[in-house]
């Protein structure tokens, strides 16, 4: 990679300051950004480091939410989210490797938006909220497609709030090589209402399959979703699955998902 | 019962300490005072012409020593090839110059344009950025069968098309298989691809360069699977050191699976760029890099019939094969789709008329050559998957059908020009049934249909010919290499031994096995022998270890200088006790006159040799060394039965294999824990070519699967644990220790297994699947679902 | 530059390193600890497998200067006090978990690791933990044996013998 100004900052406020040059680049966990720029796809002047900000680490209850901050390990919220919020435990405890839930991070992998990460689904899924710097974005404002997001030049997703459904799940089913989900659907059902999200699938990135929260909503069984299909059009197809059949799979996780939770 | 560290016992391996303790020697653990490194430039399109070069702005950067392009290589030799093959019309294969540094024109993506040569590979990479490469892209060449067409573009502009050549075998059997297929009263035919793979042994190749102005000596430390080799290779034919100036080491070596046995033009350009530059020259493969210059495997595409009698006898084979060479030809890429292919085409069965066509192709591809088994899965894979289809169709067992058609007799020459010394298919076929509990299966596939689930078995028989080879033999086949082995065994004046072996081990476990075979041999304690490899200094010229061949060649070199130690030992022995050598008699260590009390130990008998104070001097010299060069008699044969079980989810068409068994016969064993790992080992990669490894490239010539990103390699979730069995031996006939080879079955006989329990599995739920090609990966296993 | 001042297998060390040093290179070439191996730019392989602040991490994917302070563990650090393997290389010797050795040290800390957090792993949870760690030699086959082994489970007794 290309060499750059390393700066590790303590608070919020001084992590800031120092993203305020365009050829600035924060990275938490560096889980994804470290290969990115060995392969010299990303090459910053100044790199700051958001792993020394005590206030972005930690899980907890904040009022009727899950508080998690930014820079949280994913094996820290695999373990601080088992009792609270299981399927979200689950989740965490299933991303990468175990090395890799060591290093990284929750704010990194939202910022990010891969269209295959795993939390993008958690935190649409959950309806959370992203908590940055400057503001707190709705999970259904925030995911605007592959790799992007609302977040400004050099803002930093602080925390994650997340609410807790009645019960939820995530469904993975993973591309064999990198491990990422190839389609990953999290269900979460919340008594009046229920949620789907589809990570892995689609060229759009994380999506909620409104379809089937419709049809889950009046009737919570693997069968209300059979009816139903995605457009095979709108997603990704490459050497690991055809659009068609990360269609299906997004279909059969969902029903899986329900029948698993019903 | 073996004896502890004898042969036959499962001794722990010594080289596991400094393993374990990371204080194992890696290449890339290896650097030199005032050492630089080099970052090779590479082509980023598939096919390119150069039309300049301007390195004056990486010149200017920081660290940077010098830029090296195809200019510098003028009067250099190019890469060579060590296999000619002959087309069918007697005329000689294309083989186009494999310039160290792209000359004119880049040919695969990976193609290497350029080396920055600088104080740190950090300054080496920046400076590359610098570098301004004028590339003019021309119409990639992809498809073999569209590249052998009239006016199809050209790989290399001087040579008359892209075929390599078209190999017939046997050309004389040609007419009466024809005939045959013809008359047959069924024909089975089968099209498939043998997919592309790349080895990816966990240590990416490293080379070190280095240069002794005083002594005008080249050193090169790689990661080599046979030095002597890359020292023959490169000091003859590229750079033009004579071998008395040249020392190649290859250290510690993570793995090979054939991707180490070929020279490099990385290896020749560190070599080069040391003497060049006067300073040790350092280069690291990152794993991208592998993935677009180590040699890639298999990448076949073929068509097969299986002709029958009324009785379902097998009465002719017929194959039609398009072998992918890449842009340029490797080490011993012509050899994979002939020699290491055809001549298996007979497998475990008494099939009267074979005949072979190979096409080799060029293609805008990374150089193909020898991969796990090389040629030989290939071989295997269509005639297991043929044979269950032909029963498919027949409406008979494919356990049965191949039962009806073993080969029960031997020695048997095949019609494919080789003699198989030794078997015993229906013991393997028997044990594999067993030890897969194949009784209890229509029981467990209900189970699975109860589940939603369609459960499948699978069964293939392979064989392979291992111990290359026979040197007069393979020299008429077309190597420009003798494919002996040789080993100096080293006997210190107290008794300790040191064992110079032209086998290389780079994960094999030579330094303990071999050790177990001398020790056995003289009678002393293992620890007593040392198994030194891999250094040309240090062994005598070797041809190193590939295919299934070091304990049947390496060993048997062993053993024959051991057996002239054990020899003159004895003269001194009957000299020390004044007896007839002929009564002289040497067991656990102790030399002893038979019919008396009379001994004297090892130890005495070494010391003597050294301090010949009272000695035979006017009858034998004093000293205790002797070296061996073993040239095989034949290829050995081993063969086996492998069963595998799989359960396939219809919904996602996600394949879970639930077990796999595997009898083999490897004729004698010297320690099964290495053997039975071995087998786990070729097993797992034998899962990965049929289930997950595919090396695809676009139709632009981009290679997709360029990372673990997108290549995959089979994790611990994967896999099962497998049921392993050597209990089936037929030791081999023509070697001392009645040894065939284990390292390549597993990838041999396994892929096959898989597929046909696939296709069992979807064809019990009612899916009329013939064939998926590999890998079948859920959404190939899927979609061929929906499409049935 | 930046410099930095951690414990590598108890002993402090102080260094220099670029913005862009990773730790898996301050350990080899600053330190020359070679056994900790580099298998993949990906984050995939394993092979570098290191504890940080007793938690597995691969070294290729975390920068020296982020190590800063930090206590890490690495396969040279592994022996007994007295030069004898540790229980779980020893195990991976007696059970044949390893063949080139490559990836072997990775394996040696990511089961390490995976002991400390789960005494008695099941088969599946052995697995599922070496997900990271790529082997190409072994099959997988005996390592989930060796790990079995250290952690005192009977291993005969596993499938497919």
């Amino acid at each position: 990679m290309q060499n750059f100004e390393f700066v590790r900052p303590t608070s919020v406020a001084d992590a800031v300051a120092a993203l305020k040059g365009d050829e600035a680049q924060p990275m938490s966990g560096g889980q994804t950004l470290m290969p990115t720029m060995k392969a010299r796809l990303a090459a910053p002047e100044i790199l700051v480091s958001l792993t020394a900000i005590d206030e972005m680490k930690g899980v907890r209850k904040d009022g009727d939410q899950i508080w998690i901050g930014g820079g949280t390990t994913h094996a820290t919220v695999a373990r601080e989210t088992a009792e609270s919020y299981p399927a979200l435990s689950s989740l965490a405890g299933r991303i990468g490797d175990p090395s890799v839930r060591s290093r990284g991070t929750i704010g990194g992998s939202i910022a990010n938006n891969d269209p295959s990460a795993c939390y993008p689904a958690g935190a649409l899924g959950s309806g959370a909220t992203i908590v940055t710097d400057r503001r707190e974005i709705a999970a259904d404002d925030f995911f605007q497609g592959m790799f992007m997001s609302a977040l400004d030049e050099g803002e930093i997703v602080t925390a994650v709030k997340f609410p807790v459904p009645q019960k939820a799940i995530y469904q993975k089913f993973i591309q064999p090589a990198s491990r990422f989900p190839l389609t990953a659907v999290f269900v979460a059902h919340f008594g009046d209402t229920v949620r789907v999200a589809v990570t892995g699938a689609s060229s759009d990135g994380v999506f909620r399959w409104t379809e089937a929260e419709e049809a889950l909503q009046g009737n919570f069984s693997a069968d209300a979703v059979s009816g139903l299909s995605v457009s095979a059009a709108m997603m990704i197809s490459d050497l690991h699955g055809s659009g068609a059949y990360r269609a299906q799979l997004t279909k059969v996780m969902t029903q899986r998902a329900v029948a698993a939770l019903a | 019962m073996p004896k502890d560290g004898g042969i036959g016992s499962s001794t722990k391996r010594r080289e596991d300490v400094r393993f374990l303790s990371g204080t194992g020697r890696y290449t890339d653990d290896i650097n030199l005072h005032g050492q630089l490194y080099a970052h090779f430039v590479r082509s980023d399109v598939a096919h390119g012409k150069i039309n300049g070069i301007n390195a004056d702005a990486a010149m200017a950067m920081p660290g940077v020593v010098r830029v090296f392009t195809a200019k510098d290589f003028e009067g250099v030799g190019g890469v060579p090839c060590g296999w000619q093959i002959t087309s069918i019309d007697g005329s000689p294969m294309q083989e186009p110059k494999h310039p160290v540094l792209a000359e004119g024109k880049v040919r695969h993506v990976g193609d290497p344009i350029a080396v920055v040569v600088a104080e740190s590979l950090g300054q080496a990479r920046d400076a590359a950025d610098a570098l301004e490469i004028d590339i003019e892209m021309l119409p990639a060449v992809m498809d073999m069968k569209e590249a052998i067409k009239d006016g199809a573009p050209k790989v290399h502009d001087d040579l008359s098309s892209n075929l390599c050549y078209d190999w017939g075998f046997v050309e004389d059997n040609k007419d009466a298989v024809a005939k045959a297929i013809a008359d047959a009263d069924h024909v089975t035919t089968l099209e498939l691809v043998n997919n592309r793979l790349v080895a990816n042994p966990m240590e990416p190749r490293v080379a070190v360069g280095d240069y002794d102005m005083a002594n005008d000596e080249h050193t090169l430390y790689t990661t080599s699977q046979n030095p002597h080799v890359i020292r023959l290779l490169m000091g003859a034919f590229v750079l033009g050191i004579p071998e008395h100036k040249l020392r190649v080491v290859a250290p510690d070596v993570g793995g090979g699976f054939g991707a180490k046995i070929f020279h490099y033009a990385e290896e020749a350009f560190c070599t080069f760029a040391a003497k060049q530059l006067r300073r040790p020259v350092k280069w690291t493969s990152s794993r991208s890099e592998a993935f677009m210059s180590d040699a890639h495997g298999r990448d076949h595409v073929t068509k097969i019939e299986l002709a029958m009698d009324k009785d379902n006898n097998f009465t002719a084979i017929r194959t039609e094969t398009y072998a992918n060479m890449g842009a340029y030809l490797s080490t011993f890429a012509p050899s994979v789709p002939t020699w290491l292919h055809g001549t298996l085409m007979a497998g475990n069965y008494k099939t009267p008329l074979i005949y072979v066509n190979v096409k080799a192709v060029f293609t805008n591809t990374v150089p193909v050559d020898a991969y796990r088994g090389a040629g030989r899965p290939e071989a295997t894979f269509q005639l297991e998957r043929v044979i269950d289809k032909a029963a498919r169709e027949r409406g008979v067992s494919p356990i049965e059908l191949r039962r009806q058609n073993f080969i029960t007799e031997f020695p048997y020459a095949t019609p494919v020009a080789v003699e198989y010394d030794t078997g015993d298919y229906h013991a393997t076929m028997d044990r594999v049934l067993e030890m897969a509990d194949h009784a209890g299966f229509e029981a467990r596939a209900e189970q699975s249909k109860k589940n939603g689930k369609l459960r499948g078995f699978g069964i293939a028989h392979y064989i392979e010919a291992c111990g290359i080879a026979p040197s007069n033999l393979v020299g008429q086949l077309g190597a420009r290499a003798g494919l002996y082995e040789s080993a100096t065994v080293r006997v210190n004046a107290t008794g300790s031994i040191s064992v110079m072996t032209g086998s290389h081990s780079h994960g094999q476990g030579h330094e303990t096995s071999f050790a177990q075979v001398v020790s056995e041999m003289i009678g002393i304690d293992a620890t007593q022998v040392d198994i030194v490899h891999g250094d040309t200094s240090k062994t005598p010229m070797g041809m190193g270890t590939y295919g299934s061949r070091s304990i049947a060649v390496g060993g048997s070199a062993m053993v024959r200088a051991t057996e002239k130690i054990i020899a003159k030992a004895k003269k001194i022995a009957a000299h020390l006790m004044e007896a007839s050598e002929g009564d002289i008699e040497l067991k656990d260590g102790q030399f002893t006159v038979a019919g008396t009390d009379k001994s004297v130990a090892w130890g005495d008998v070494t010391l003597a040799a050294y301090v010949p104070h009272n000695y035979p001097l006017e009858d034998i010299e004093p000293g205790l060394e002797e070296t061996a060069f073993y040239d095989p008699a034949n290829f050995t044969y081993p063969s086996g039965g492998y069963a595998c079980e799989v359960e396939v989810d219809p919904d996602t068409g996600k394949v879970d294999v639930l077990s796999f068994s595997a009898a083999d016969d490897f004729g004698n064993v010297i320690n099964p824990m290495i053997v039975e790992g071995q087998v786990h080992g070729g097993v797992a990669q034998g899962f990965g070519q049929a289930m997950m490894e595919n090396c695809a490239y676009d139709a632009d010539g981009q290679l997709i699967s360029a990372s673990y990103m997108d290549y995959a390699m089979p994790r611990a979730t994967d896999l099962p644990m497998f049921k392993v069995d050597h209990s089936c031996q037929t030791p081999c006939t023509h070697n001392p220790l009645g040894v065939k080879g284990c390292g390549e079955a597993g990838a041999i006989g396994s892929p096959p297994a898989f597929v046909n329990a696939v296709i069992d599995a979807l064809h019990r739920g009612g899916h009329k699947v013939e064939h998926i090609n590999m890998p079948l990966t859920p959404d190939r296993v899927w979609t061929a679902i929906q499409n049935s | 530059m930046n410099s930095i001042k951690l414990r590598v297998n108890g002993k402090e060390v102080t260094g220099q390193v670029e913005g862009r040093t990773l730790l898996v290179d301050f350990l080899r070439k600053d330190l020359r600890l070679t056994g900790t191996h580099v298998g993949c730019d990906t984050t995939q392989c394993g092979a570098c497998v290191v504890h940080v602040n007793g938690e597995p991490v691969k070294a290729c994917a975390m920068l020296a200067a982020e190590a800063d302070g930090a206590e890490v563990a690495t396969i040279e650090g592994q022996a007994n006090a007295d030069g004898s393997l540790s229980v779980v290389q020893q195990a991976f010797q007696d059970h044949h978990g390893l063949q080139c050795g490559f990836c072997t040290p990775g394996m040696v800390m990511a089961a390490t690791a995976l002991l400390k957090e789960n005494p008695k792993p099941s088969e599946a949870e052995i697995r599922e933990y070496l997900d990271g760690n790529i082997c190409r030699c072994t099959g997988y086959h005996n390592i989930v044996k060796s790990i079995m082994a250290a952690s005192g489970q009977d291993v005969p007794a596993m499938a497919a013998e």
